[in-house]
């Protein structure tokens, strides 16, 4: 192992080789193949990659919430130096809500349309604190809510889901998932579903409330505008492995991994207009076999003969970044 | 409501005011279709009045239903007697309408004891799914295999004869069609994200069956209930006149028309009159049951 006890202990979040399929009836889906990531105290994480590399499995699979007959494989996951996957599901529970929230992707979705958005943020207390009574409990989630720079708290409380607009309802959710003071909380494309006005309203509030509560965040998704202005950190995901992580600056500025590059060449340019728009060639791979070699491999540009036998290791760069990429073999260090 | 795109929502006077009248207007427009509906009309007057008779019996009967005259036997219906009275001598039309307190009790029995059994043993079975789905619902269709009438005569003459086991015997009938319901209501709710999200804030099993999936099985269930009434009241009659419900002397319609099978051609008004009254009360609950089920209906308020 490389890192010592004594760092690892200092992770908030420590996931290695994490492992999920999902067996169906045209074969097993390997959604995740040796997930391994990091996620430090009051850090911001971002999750990148794009649609069907395996994010949301990885924020579900912290929580355990992975449903049959999905099933996690091998791997680890420590919170706290605590082995989630050891967890009795009585302890999980424990965990969710308390220790660990998430915020779904459609907050009108993710409300219950027959019950007052107070008693729904309420729930959250009186779900760990069984002594709580329903009373004081509303008082905090109204409390709560005056936080997230809701106007009139003490009126919406009584509101139903549908009387809130998208981006109201998307406030109400974080103070469900906050109101609890988490550790960590993980949020699974919280802006995608809102207009893009309120998209930065969110996040700012977002990031405002998780540092004052001291949240950690594992924040899911495909925008990296959104990317590299709320994030500390970022992992890029390709096909159910991480493939590149580091520091914001250093991964958007000086990408290692050629999937990187060319996921940050998509990104329309401004300067140059009426250039096409640019794009990865060839398709993801389909997850019914493991990858053998590296997933990206067919359609880098810059692909060698070792990509297509062995799955890269990370190579470690400076200042805490890493790349999955045989191109970093010569240059630095294994791990 | 103006699209709120800044996140801002209404005043709460303003939000308050609509919210009234939002109500305000559902209101007047279940009396409006309600007031359409010919025949809910009809089955409405006829519950109201079944609930009227069986709140005021006292003040409606002059006679004791159970007081035998038995030099009155047979009589033909008269002002004395307006429905006649039975082979003891006793008056009928009193029977029948203190008969209409054994029957809505029998009704309200079965359904507080065999619908909330039908709805937890059909959430139960959809929500945590697999074994204890195919479990559960197979031993609903062990149930659901034999008439519902059938399912109670055996019932009722395993437990033996008697108001209470009628009771146990129909509502031991009646549940498997209530977990269906539920079931698939379940089925339908549990794929949402607000019950992920609850499972994500840690809420258990129970907490997210009883508070998040029940209510939202409830509308489906009342309406379910409302229909079956006419059915539940049919299977205690049935019981009844069997022998396997409510026993004499007790006034029990179904009991008092099997009394008057041995003198159906000759003094008619002994079974017709009470089976009248089935008839009647039964109709009732149904018109009133398709009617709710229409108001209740989102589509149908469209018109």
């Amino acid at each position: 192992m490389r890192t010592g006890a004594g760092v690892a202990d200092e992770a908030l979040l420590d996931v290695r080789d994490l492992s999920v399929e999902f067996p169906t009836l045209r074969g097993t889906i390997h959604a995740l193949q040796g997930v391994t990531f990091r996620l430090q105290r009051r850090e911001t994480l971002g999750l990148a990659g794009e649609t069907g590399c395996g994010k949301s499995v990885t924020a579900l699979a912290v929580l355990r919430l992975i449903s049959a007959p999905g099933r996690i494989r091998s791997g680890r996951i420590r919170f706290e130096g605590r082995d989630l996957l050891a967890a009795s599901e009585t302890e999980m529970r424990g965990i969710r809500g308390s220790q660990i929230s998430m915020i779904l992707q459609e907050p009108k979705m993710s409300l219950n349309p027959v019950i007052r958005v107070g008693d729904q943020v309420a729930e959250t207390l009186l779900v760990h604190d069984r002594t709580l009574s329903r009373r004081a409990a509303r008082e905090q989630a109204a409390a709560m809510l005056a936080t997230l720079g809701i106007p009139d708290p003490r009126q919406i409380v009584r509101r139903y889901p549908h009387e809130l607009s998208g981006g109201m309802a998307q406030r109400v959710m974080i103070g469900m998932m906050l109101v609890t003071r988490p550790k960590l909380l993980i949020a699974d494309e919280p802006t995608s579903a809102l207009d893009v006005t309120i998209q930065a309203q969110i996040l700012e509030l977002m990031k405002a409330l998780t540092r004052e509560i001291q949240t950690a965040v594992l924040l899911i998704t495909h925008d990296l505008g959104v990317m590299a202005e709320t994030c500390d950190r970022v992992a890029v995901m390709y096909a159910g492995r991480v493939v590149e992580q580091g520091p914001v600056v250093r991964v958007l500025k000086n990408p290692q991994h050629p999937y990187t590059q060319g996921l940050l060449k998509t990104i329309p340019n401004e300067a140059a207009t009426d250039a096409p728009l640019f794009s990865i060639r060839g398709q993801v791979p389909s997850l019914l076999q493991p990858v053998i070699g590296c997933a990206f491999a067919p359609r880098c540009h810059q692909v060698m003969e070792a990509c297509r036998h062995a799955a890269p290791p990370s190579y470690r760069m400076e200042s805490d970044h890493q790349a999955a990429c045989f191109l970093h073999r010569d240059r630095w260090p294994h791990g | 409501m103006t699209p709120t795109t800044t996140g801002r929502t209404l005043d709460s006077g303003e939000a308050r005011r609509r919210r009234t009248e939002a109500r305000w207007r559902y209101l007047a427009d279940t009396f409006t279709l309600w007031r359409r509906n010919r025949l809910m009309v009809i089955g409405t007057a006829i519950i109201l009045g079944l609930i009227l008779v069986v709140l005021m019996a006292p003040f409606i009967a002059a006679q004791d239903p159970f007081e035998q005259v038995l030099g009155d036997r047979l009589l033909a219906p008269s002002a004395g007697h307006l429905f006649g009275t039975d082979g003891l001598g006793r008056d009928i039309f009193a029977r029948v309408i203190y008969g209409a307190r054994v029957t809505l009790t029998i009704a309200l029995l079965v359904a507080a004891i065999g619908t909330p059994l039908g709805m937890l043993i059909g959430v139960v079975a959809g929500y945590l799914g697999g074994a204890v789905d195919e479990i559960l619902m197979r031993l609903a269709d062990v149930f659901l295999a034999f008439p519902r009438l059938i399912l109670a005569i055996a019932f009722a003459a395993a437990l033996g004869p008697g108001v209470e086991n009628a009771v146990l015997a129909i509502a031991i009938a009646h549940w498997p069609s209530y977990a269906r319901l539920a079931r698939a209501e379940t089925l339908n709710v549990k794929s949402n994200d607000y019950i992920q999200a609850m499972r994500v804030l840690g809420a258990g099993k129970v907490r997210i069956m009883a508070s998040h999936i029940a209510p939202l099985c409830m509308s489906s269930i009342i309406v379910r209930m409302s229909l079956d009434m006419g059915t539940i009241i049919l299977t205690a009659a049935g019981l009844g006149f069997l022998g396997l419900g409510a026993q004499p002397p007790v006034p029990e319609w179904g009991l008092m028309v099997s009394d008057g099978r041995q003198y159906l051609v000759d003094q008619w008004w002994v079974s017709t009159l009470p089976g009248m009254a089935i008839l009647v009360v039964v109709m009732g609950f149904n018109l009133l049951g398709d009617g709710v089920r229409d108001v209740l209906d989102p589509r149908q308020r469209q018109a």
